[in-house]
């Protein structure tokens, strides 16, 4: 029976690739929460690009990615579905997926050799059972480290830390000469962030697979990762007292006016500092790890489709995931967002710096991470995330803290 | 007679079915789904009091639990004593009396989020208070509350009081109004204090006064959400977390229908035995009232 839906399948697409000829443009309306200045303007390019190719983009921006999802999964579940809607390159959808809510896209994968191009990380997430259920628009990098330029030469540190001791030793730096070393908002998903670096470019790459995905409970009680959690409540000796409850941007601005030296956040806060007027490698420096070798944590935001019968809303879908995923498409949509494209095939040459050093770890499969999402789901990781919160801010023994991810993880 | 009854009933069907289906029909597909295992969408399965044991084993509820209790103690106590002393000051007729009534219920007119963001500004340790008092000259002067796991609870109590107690004054100041001249008479020709007349004949004549005041705060502990969030955000860490909170980020953030239903389950039952018992009393008063 898999031939005819196959034969159907190409017969929408050849129609879809065809320019609209006087046919209505192709009606698709979009769920997505970018709505900031800089991610309306990256979703403006898609719907540009959506219109060129014969369709008519319909913005259904709802602001907070909690809030935009829950929007979609109600009308999904309440049967009054958008063509499309945004979440995360994670297990986010995997539970509609699941419910048989979604619609997938597997002709336009196969034809444009999704495989071939696509990181393993992102496929492990879009892909369930062999069928691609989701067209990935971008590639973020929750757990950069940026350095002040300002605030580095004010300690006296010439160079940026190359290795994790480094690190230390530059925050060390920075504390003596009455700066804040680590400038960090104190909110739950950013201690977060900044336990996934730890892990990842403290622990290894080994170790963080082993939490994450194996979610094995001898090496989170082995003594490796205990010594991860202990660099990690490090690195908070390094914040200032303001620090809790502070939200990211503020953050990154310590870092612009050079009274905080090192941020560990997403590929975002670059936006902050091209509003100040910064360049990278002149008034901040960026890294995505720690040597040529460094992991490189993947993340970002994929569209769904979910189940319709009308054709004309299925062909919606599938030439939206085509447009998504072409290497025209993807530049234009991350230059103004300030993540990375899904493909490494593109001409990276007008994007920024940073934004060319993560292009280039992309290149290297074995520096492939997924974050911590992709591997265990939201309830998992929220639990996860409770308990870090707590060790961040109180004075709790590291073995409880070992036992209590275990049975976060365990959930 | 007969006639008339119908059409109130009527007349009142509308609203019964609302109730029935909106809240009594919420509230049993609530008990129902917290005893599956639910994540982003309803499940048929039953599984028991699981979620109910993973719930009580959780540490970050046991925290908002904690944080609950404190705060509606406090927040009670104080909005009910602040309030009922701006009442009594303003009962003194006092001159520009409009303008402080406004300026005492103004708080109120405020959002949850509004208050929450107010308060925070205003702790702020970098920014706030404390900055400005030592900027002031005061050196050592520290009030960091917000950012201490300790305290930080406290501080939403304050904002809270802050926001609540007009409310308080407002209807305590109409049931000081409302009580006869006659008697502030009599107790002055009895040479009675006046302290000694508001407490031992006023604040009983209020009685209902103050039922009504304690009802309209008690339901305001229960949903507390929106200051926590617009202050602290349930932290620092987890520290100034309430059940409210818990619950929609299960709901939503963590796509955990079954244990998100499970703690409003929880939160309900509080709510039933803490209204029960009054509810039962207020029954029997009215039975001996021969009504």
């Amino acid at each position: 029976m898999k031939f005819p839906r196959h034969a159907l399948a190409a017969a929408v697409l050849a129609s879809a690739a065809l320019p609209a000829l006087s046919q209505a443009p192709l009606k698709a309306e979009v769920i997505h929460w970018w709505t900031s200045g800089g991610e309306s303007a990256a979703a403006k390019t898609l719907a540009e690009a959506y219109k060129a190719q014969g369709g008519l983009w319909v913005d259904t921006a709802v602001a907070l990615g909690e809030q935009a999802r829950s929007v979609a999964i109600n009308r999904i579940a309440g049967g009054n579905p958008p063509t499309a809607a945004q979440f995360n390159t994670t297990q986010q959808f995997r539970d509609i997926v699941d419910q048989g809510l979604l619609n997938n896209v597997d002709a336009v994968a196969q034809r444009d050799g999704w495989d071939k191009f696509l990181p393993e990380t992102v496929l492990q997430a879009i892909k369930v059972n062999g069928h691609y259920y989701a067209a990935p628009v971008n590639i973020h990098n929750m757990t950069w480290f940026w350095f002040s330029k300002a605030a580095f030469k004010k300690a006296g540190i010439a160079e940026e830390p190359k290795t994790f001791d480094e690190l230390f030793a530059a925050l060390d730096k920075l504390k003596a000469a009455g700066l804040v070393p680590l400038a960090h908002g104190g909110q739950p998903w950013q201690d977060g962030i900044v336990f996934t670096a730890t892990l990842a470019h403290f622990g290894g790459r080994e170790l963080y697979l082993k939490v994450f995905k194996d979610r094995d409970p001898k090496a989170i009680m082995g003594e490796d990762f205990k010594k991860v959690l202990l660099a990690y409540k490090r690195l908070q000796s390094y914040t200032d007292k303001g620090s809790p409850g502070r939200n990211w941007n503020d953050a990154t601005a310590m870092l612009i006016s050079g009274r905080g030296g090192v941020q560990i956040m997403g590929d975002w806060a670059k936006g902050e500092f091209a509003q100040a007027k910064q360049e990278a490698g002149k008034d901040y420096g960026c890294a995505p790890g720690f040597g040529p070798k460094a992991p490189y944590i993947i993340q970002g935001d994929v569209m769904v489709f979910p189940k319709t019968s009308k054709p004309d809303q299925i062909k919606a879908q599938q030439l939206l995931a085509s447009v998504i995923t072409q290497p025209a498409t993807q530049v234009a949509f991350s230059m103004k967002k300030g993540s990375i494209p899904i493909r490494t095939d593109v001409d990276v040459s007008k994007m920024d710096l940073c934004a060319q050093m993560g292009v280039a770890a992309m290149k290297d499969k074995s520096r492939q991470l997924g974050n911590g999402e992709i591997y265990i789901t939201p309830d998992q990781n929220g639990a996860l995330q409770d308990v870090l919160t707590s060790y961040w801010n109180r004075n709790i023994a590291v073995e409880k803290v070992q036992k209590d991810i275990v049975s976060a993880l365990r959930n | 007679m007969k006639r008339r009854s119908l059409a109130a009933w009527g007349a009142l069907l509308p609203l019964a079915v609302i109730v029935l289906i909106g809240y009594v029909g919420t509230v049993l597909w609530t008990v129902r789904t917290s005893l599956s295992t639910s994540r982003t969408f309803p499940k048929d399965d039953f599984v028991g009091l699981q979620q109910f044991e993973r719930l009580l084993d959780n540490e970050r509820w046991q925290l908002a639990i904690h944080n609950l209790a404190v705060y509606g103690v406090l927040y009670i106590v104080a909005a009910m004593l602040l309030g009922f002393l701006l009442a009594v000051f303003i009962d003194q007729k006092v001159r520009g009396e409009g303008v402080l009534r406004t300026a005492f219920l103004y708080p109120y007119a405020m959002s949850f989020v509004a208050t929450g963001l107010v308060w925070q500004w205003v702790l702020n340790p970098d920014s706030g208070l404390q900055n400005a008092m030592q900027q002031l000259g005061w050196k050592d002067f520290s009030f960091d509350w917000i950012v201490d796991q300790d305290m930080v609870i406290y501080t939403v109590v304050i904002a809270g009081t802050w926001q609540g107690a007009g409310l308080v004054m407002a209807l305590m100041l109409a049931g000081l109004r409302g009580i006869d001249e006659e008697i502030w008479k009599a107790a002055r020709l009895d040479g009675i204090p006046t302290w000694r007349v508001y407490l031992s004949i006023v604040l009983p004549m209020l009685g209902p006064t103050l039922a009504t005041v304690f009802t309209l705060l008690a339901v305001g502990v229960v949903k507390v959400f929106d200051t926590v969030v617009a202050m602290t955000q349930g932290g620092p860490g987890t520290a100034s977390d309430v059940p409210a909170k818990f619950i929609m980020d299960h709901l939503f953030g963590r796509a955990n229908l079954a244990l998100a239903s499970a703690g409003a389950v929880m939160l309900l039952l509080t709510v039933l035995a803490l209204v029960a018992p009054l509810a039962y009393a207020r029954s029997r008063q009215k039975a001996q009232g021969g009504h």
